[in-house]
Order: C-alpha cells, then sequence, then structure tokens
C-alpha cells in the first residue's frame, strides 16, 4: 500500500509534466490541425535555458530560492515563447495551404535541426543540476518500514499545475483573446470575416502553448536534474500520446491524459519491466487511436469529403 | 504608407529579425556549459552570439530587399529551362544506370567511394521500398526502419545460430518483415494521415526497444557481430585463404587477390536488388493493385466509394513494402558485419521518409536524387560531421519551404480517362 501510494506521488509529478507538454500539442491541433512535431524539442530548450538561467542568476547573486524559481520560470516561459514564435512566424506559416504532408516533414526537420542546434551550442554530454529545493514530508511509513514521502519540489509541480491550467482555462473561455482562438478552430475563414486577426491569433496560441513546455522543461531540471539535447524525443511523443489519450484539441483531455500516462508508466516501471516502459506508453497510444479515436474528453472528429 | 521593398521597412524588419535572434540566441548560443569539478559551470561565447545577430539582420535585410522579385524571376527561370529539362528528364534515368554500373571501374572508386555507393543504394532501395507505401498507397510511414531493423536481425539470428548463407537469407527476410507488416498494419489499417504516422513511429521505436532488452535473442545493445559476409552465389568466398573445402573468388578467375573485390561484388549485388524493386514498382503501377493504391493516395474516401476494398489493399501496401524493408536488411548486414539497435532509431526512419517526400511521392528518379542528396552529401562532407544532421534538418525545412510537392513533382495519376 505504501508503495503504492508513493508511485501514485510519482506518477501524478511525472503526469503534470507531460500534462503541460500536451497542451501545447492540443492547442496547435485544435486551430490549425496539425502535429507540431517539434513541440518537444521546445521543452527541450526551455529545459537547458532554465539550467542556464539558474547558473546564470546564481552567479549573479540571486539567493532567495523563491525568488529565483520564479525568474528562472519567467525567463523560460519568455524564451520558449519566443521561440514558438519564430517558429510559427518562419517556418510553418509560409506552408500554411500546402499539402497536409509538408507541414509535417518540416516539423520532423525542425526537431532534427534545434536538436542539433542545443548539441552544437551546448555539447552532447548529460547535464547534471542538484537540487534546488530539497526537503520533503513524509506522509505514512508502510508496514515494512517503507516511507511515503513527498518533497517540497513535487508540491511546487502540482501547485504550478493547477494555477497554469486555471489560468489558462480562464483565457480560453473568459477573455477575447480565447474567443478568437475557439472561432479561428472552429474556422478560420469565417473567423477572419468576423474581424478576427486570424495570424495573430495562431501565433498566440504557438507562444502559449512553446510558454507551457518550458514549465515543463524547467521542472525536469529542477525535479530530475539530468537533461541532455535529446529528451525531448521522447517527452514529444509521450505528450503527444497524453494528448490523444485525452482527447487531441481539449485542455482538461491534456491534463487528464498527462496524468493517466505518467500513472501508467510509473506502474508499470514499479510493477512490470522498467525496461519496457515506454513501449507501454506507445502500446498506449495505439490502443486508444484504434478503440476510442476521439480519447477521454474528444469529440469525434467527422469524415469530410 | 510606407512601399513593399522601401529601405526604411527593409531595416525595421532586419532589426526585428536581430532582436528577434538576439533573445533566441542569447542563453542558447551566448552561453555555453562547461564541467567543472562540483557541477555545471557558464562560459560566455559573446562573439558567436554577435555573428549570429548581424547573420540574421544581414539575411533578413537581404530577404525584404529582393521582395516580390523571387516569385517572378523563378518563374521565368522555370519557363525558359523546360525545353532543356525536358529531355533530359528522359534520359536521366539510364544516364544514371549507366553511371551505377560503371561506377568501380571511373578512376576515382577507391574502395570508400564503392563503400559509399553501397550506403547510398541501400537507401534508394529502402527509399523505393518505402514509395509503395508512402509514395503510392499515400501512406505516412514513420516507423519503417522497424522492417529494415526486422530483416537485418532475421538474417543476423538465423545466419549466426543456424548458419544460413546470405543467399539463404535473401528470399527468407523480407518474409518475416513482410509478416511483421502484417501484423502491425493489421490493427492500425482504420488510421488516416497524421494518426498512422505516430502510431507507425511507435512502432518503429518498440522495435528498437524490444532489440534492446531481448538479450537472449539479440544481445542486447551490444548486438550480433562476426556475420559472415557474402559468398560469391555459394561458389566461391572473397577471401585470400578459404577454409577447407572452398574456393576464394581470385583463384575462380584466376586473378590476383584485392579486398576490394568483395566490396565491388556487393556493390553490383545492391544495385541489381535496387533495380529489381525498381522494375517490381514500375510495373505494379500498371496493375489494378498500383492503380488502386494511386486512387487510395489521391482521396481514400472517393475511393472507398468506387468499390475499393480499402483495408485489403492498403494492408497489401503495407506488407509488400515491408518485404522490401527487410531485403535492405539483408543488404545492410552484409555492408556491415555486426548490426546492434542503435542503427534503427526514429533518425533513420526520417532519413528513409524525407527521401520519399522530398524525392517527390511517388517519383522513382526524384528517390534516386533525394537518396544521393540527403545521403551523398554528407558521406562527402565528413569533416563537417557536427553540422551534419542540422544542415540535414535544415535541408528537409527549405525543401519542404520551397518545393511543397518534392523535387520532383510528378503525381500524375498512371491512368487518367481522356
Amino acid at each position: 500500500m505504501a508503495y503504492f501510494l508513493q508511485q501514485l506521488i510519482n506518477g501524478l509529478t511525472l503526469g503534470a509534466i507531460y500534462g503541460l507538454i500536451a497542451i501545447g500539442y492540443t492547442m496547435v491541433y485544435g486551430i490549425i490541425g496539425m502535429i507540431n512535431f517539434a513541440h518537444g524539442e521546445i521543452y527541450m530548450i526551455g529545459a537547458f535555458v532554465a539550467l542556464i538561467a539558474v547558473l546564470a542568476l546564481t552567479s549573479l547573486g540571486v539567493a532567495s530560492v523563491p525568488l529565483l524559481l520564479l525568474l528562472v520560470i519567467v525567463g523560460a516561459m519568455a524564451i520558449a515563447g519566443l521561440y514558438g514564435w519564430t517558429i510559427e512566424r518562419v517556418i510553418y506559416r509560409p506552408l500554411r495551404g500546402t499539402p497536409r504532408l509538408a507541414p509535417l516533414i518540416s516539423a520532423i526537420g525542425l526537431s532534427i535541426f534545434l536538436q542539433q542546434y542545443v548539441q552544437l551550442t551546448q555539447g552532447g554530454r548529460v547535464k547534471t543540476l542538484p537540487p534546488l529545493i530539497p526537503g520533503g514530508f513524509t506522509l505514512m511509513t508502510g508496514d515494512n518500514g517503507f516511507a511515503v514521502g513527498i518533497s517540497n519540489f513535487q508540491i511546487v509541480v502540482f501547485v504550478l499545475t493547477i494555477l497554469l491550467m486555471t489560468g489558462l482555462t480562464m483565457i480560453i473561455n473568459r477573455t477575447e483573446l480565447g474567443r478568437a482562438q475557439r472561432a479561428t478552430a472552429a474556422d478560420p475563414l469565417m473567423a477572419a470575416l468576423c474581424g478576427i486577426d486570424v495570424n495573430r491569433t495562431i501565433s498566440i496560441t504557438f507562444v502559449i502553448g512553446a510558454a507551457l513546455a518550458a514549465v515543463a522543461g524547467v521542472m525536469v531540471v529542477l525535479y530530475y536534474g539530468v537533461i541532455d539535447f535529446f529528451i525531448g524525443f521522447l517527452a514529444g511523443l509521450k505528450a503527444f500520446t497524453a494528448a490523444v489519450l485525452g482527447g487531441i484539441g481539449s485542455l482538461p483531455g491534456a491534463l487528464l491524459g498527462g496524468l493517466a500516462l505518467g500513472l501508467v508508466e510509473s506502474f508499470w516501471a514499479a510493477y512490470a519491466d522498467a525496461a519496457y516502459k515506454d513501449v507501454a506508453a506507445y502500446a498506449i497510444l495505439v490502443l486508444v487511436l484504434i478503440l476510442r479515436p476521439s480519447g477521454l474528453l474528444g469529440r469525434p472528429e467527422i469524415e469530410k469529403v | 504608407m510606407v512601399a513593399v521593398g522601401s529601405p526604411i521597412r527593409a531595416l525595421k524588419e532586419a532589426g526585428l529579425a536581430a532582436l528577434v535572434a538576439a533573445v533566441l540566441g542569447l542563453p542558447l548560443i551566448g552561453f555555453r556549459l562547461v564541467d567543472q569539478a562540483g557541477g555545471e559551470a557558464l562560459a560566455t561565447r559573446w562573439h558567436d552570439l554577435a555573428y549570429v545577430i548581424v547573420l540574421a539582420f544581414i539575411g533578413r535585410l537581404g530577404l525584404v530587399l529582393a521582395g516580390d522579385r523571387p516569385s517572378r524571376s523563378s518563374a521565368a527561370v522555370k519557363s525558359a529551362l523546360t525545353p532543356i529539362v525536358r529531355p533530359v528528364g528522359t534520359y536521366l534515368p539510364w544516364l544514371l544506370i549507366l553511371f551505377a554500373v560503371i561506377l568501380p571501374a571511373l578512376p576515382f572508386a577507391t574502395r570508400g567511394v564503392i563503400d559509399s555507393g553501397i550506403l547510398i543504394l541501400t537507401y534508394v532501395l529502402l527509399g523505393w521500398g518505402l514509395n509503395i507505401v508512402t509514395g503510392l498507397a499515400g501512406l505516412l510511414d514513420l516507423g519503417y526502419v522497424a522492417f529494415l531493423a526486422i530483416g537485418a536481425y532475421t538474417t543476423a539470428i538465423l545466419s549466426t545460430r543456424f548458419g544460413l548463407t546470405f543467399w539463404e537469407c535473401l528470399p527468407l527476410a523480407p518474409v518475416a518483415a513482410s509478416a511483421a507488416g502484417l501484423l502491425l498494419g493489421f490493427p492500425i489499417l482504420k488510421l488516416r494521415g497524421d494518426y498512422f504516422a505516430i502510431v507507425t513511429l511507435g512502432f518503429g521505436e518498440i522495435i528498437r526497444i524490444v532489440a534492446n532488452n531481448w538479450r537472449s535473442l539479440t544481445n542486447g545493445s551490444q548486438g550480433i557481430t562476426n556475420l559472415p559476409r557474402p559468398s560469391f552465389f555459394g561458389l566461391a568466398d572473397f577471401t585470400a585463404s578459404p577454409a577447407p573445402g572452398h574456393t576464394a573468388f581470385n583463384a575462380l578467375f584466376g586473378i590476383a587477390y584485392s579486398p576490394i573485390q568483395r566490396v565491388i561484388f556487393l556493390y553490383y549485388v545492391v544495385l541489381v536488388l535496387a533495380l529489381a524493386v525498381n522494375v517490381f514498382t514500375l510495373r505494379i503501377r500498371r496493375l489494378p493493385l498500383g492503380r488502386m493504391w494511386e486512387a487510395l493516395r489521391e482521396d481514400d474516401v472517393a475511393a472507398a466509394a468506387l468499390g475499393i476494398d480499402r483495408r485489403k489493399i492498403k494492408l497489401a501496401a503495407f506488407a509488400i513494402g515491408a518485404a522490401w524493408g527487410g531485403v535492405a536488411g539483408v543488404v545492410f548486414d552484409a555492408r556491415q558485419g555486426f548490426v546492434t539497435p542503435e542503427s534503427f532509431g526514429f533518425i533513420e526512419s526520417a532519413m528513409i521518409t524525407a527521401i520519399v517526400v522530398l524525392g517527390g511521392m511517388g517519383s522513382q528518379l526524384g528517390i534516386v536524387l533525394a537518396a544521393v542528396v540527403l545521403v551523398g552529401l554528407p558521406e562527402l562532407f565528413r569533416e563537417f560531421d557536427t553540422y551534419r544532421m542540422m544542415i540535414f534538418g535544415g535541408a528537409m525545412i527549405a525543401i519542404m519551404r520551397f518545393r511543397p510537392r518534392g523535387l520532383i513533382e510528378t503525381r500524375r495519376p498512371t491512368a487518367v480517362l481522356k
């Protein structure tokens, strides 16, 4: 029981990170119907920016951990957001209206490009960072002396995820921008005729998705403390699985899918074979697409002629 | 309002580009993580950052000043080139085949060149195999490397455990790959477009992870080494000192021994196999099955409305494409002499898919050109190894940007109503 509970906590932490990346996939897919394959690399860049920012700020003498955390998160979000904006503006926008495969192939090319860019500028070596926020609580102790703990950083991850999700939901449902996004997702041409700046709306969608992926990157650096230039590929694929699982295009679905995937992976590694935990994730992807392509919370897609 | 292409607007745009480049590059180019006792430390590289900013400024300035001209001039270039390109297009395939045949006899054909030739031809073979799935049937398969892996591992296991030779594995590996294709293809027939692509990508990764972890069969990440090299049709071996009861290739023909003979022989084997796939594809395009694939590619709903059984022909495409991937796997083993799971990562799948899509989705010639560009050029520029994959990624983006239908646009259906 104690072991189970611990896996639950770890799985939810991992799931929150997947969920934050998945939101970027789901928003972009919802608005222009494209799988932004390079989204995982934005998360990776976010992680690198966070690591560099932590080192730079500490050397500048920022000692207070909450302030440091705030600055790192805001900085990583801003820079990753700009990466998202640039990518949309320079690479995807000219491809709108081309055959469906063109953006996907471009995205794969971009993914390789960004990986190599980071490898070239920062080296292929695995980077490590000692935990910034140590400590935690012991929730309970099992019969065999197994202590169930939740670390302070895990609490930060949960709180931050809830805050960001609430904020994003408010933006989508309550603001002018959110309305523009929903209108563009429903029908870009009609939205443009109604006076919505479709290009700007799509740009902002990319920026928001990238910024959230960067938060996930910050968390990974601070939580696991081990990153390299290749982490974006697997995380991106899993976040995509999470988005599909939750129902692509649905925001709460992305988070739900992320949490579900995090739990599956965590329990699989704990009770089954850890070497095959990625296979479990892919198997879920395949099963969901075959059995329920609209995901947990999505609406079924109607085949249009 | 400022006129399009005016210097002031250009300067503004270029300034913006420089600013964006500055912010984007600040953390990743401006700083460098260095390994130090006690953890990571930072070094700075302001020079490099400055170069990038200046480059972004000049690049954007040039693009804006060039303004609307490129579209007109490129159209003019196109129409001027058409009378020259047409006849070249007719003879180019034959010229390329001729070149491929005489390549080993050319003066610059060192062992390295021929080895690169084998590599390029392997990718051409893979590209033509995937072309059946992606180019003809229009199914984007991002996990095609799985079939290469199955072919390669089947060959490796059969030859090391059961002592089968190259020539015995050659028909067996495609059968195994094809069976895997049926097995993997069956559950995902319903899926379309992007979803199909992502699921096949997942399959490719699953095969790699399994190869990495099923130690009793595949020897895990160390792979299977010391694979037997192909013999001269089972008649003679390519070695200076053949095993008792075997003949040496040079003795059979009464020539001096040279290690390059084996490489040249393998080169011709791959060439023949690749051409066989080509003939196969060209013929099958004219059969009802090929026409149904093309109908499916152009519009699968309309194809279904015409009474085409989508599931059946998709499965056929998947299985046949997989079989050719298996053949490539045999060749892969023969060239490398060992097999490890590392060779079958996503990047390989991306490479093969890129060759097909950049080549022009269905154009056999385009695939050859794309394979030469994507595999051959990087081989040539080995010393720029660090930039190799970056350029590869950039090339994929650039080709999609300027030629979204691929290098050679021949998506003409083979049958049209006149």
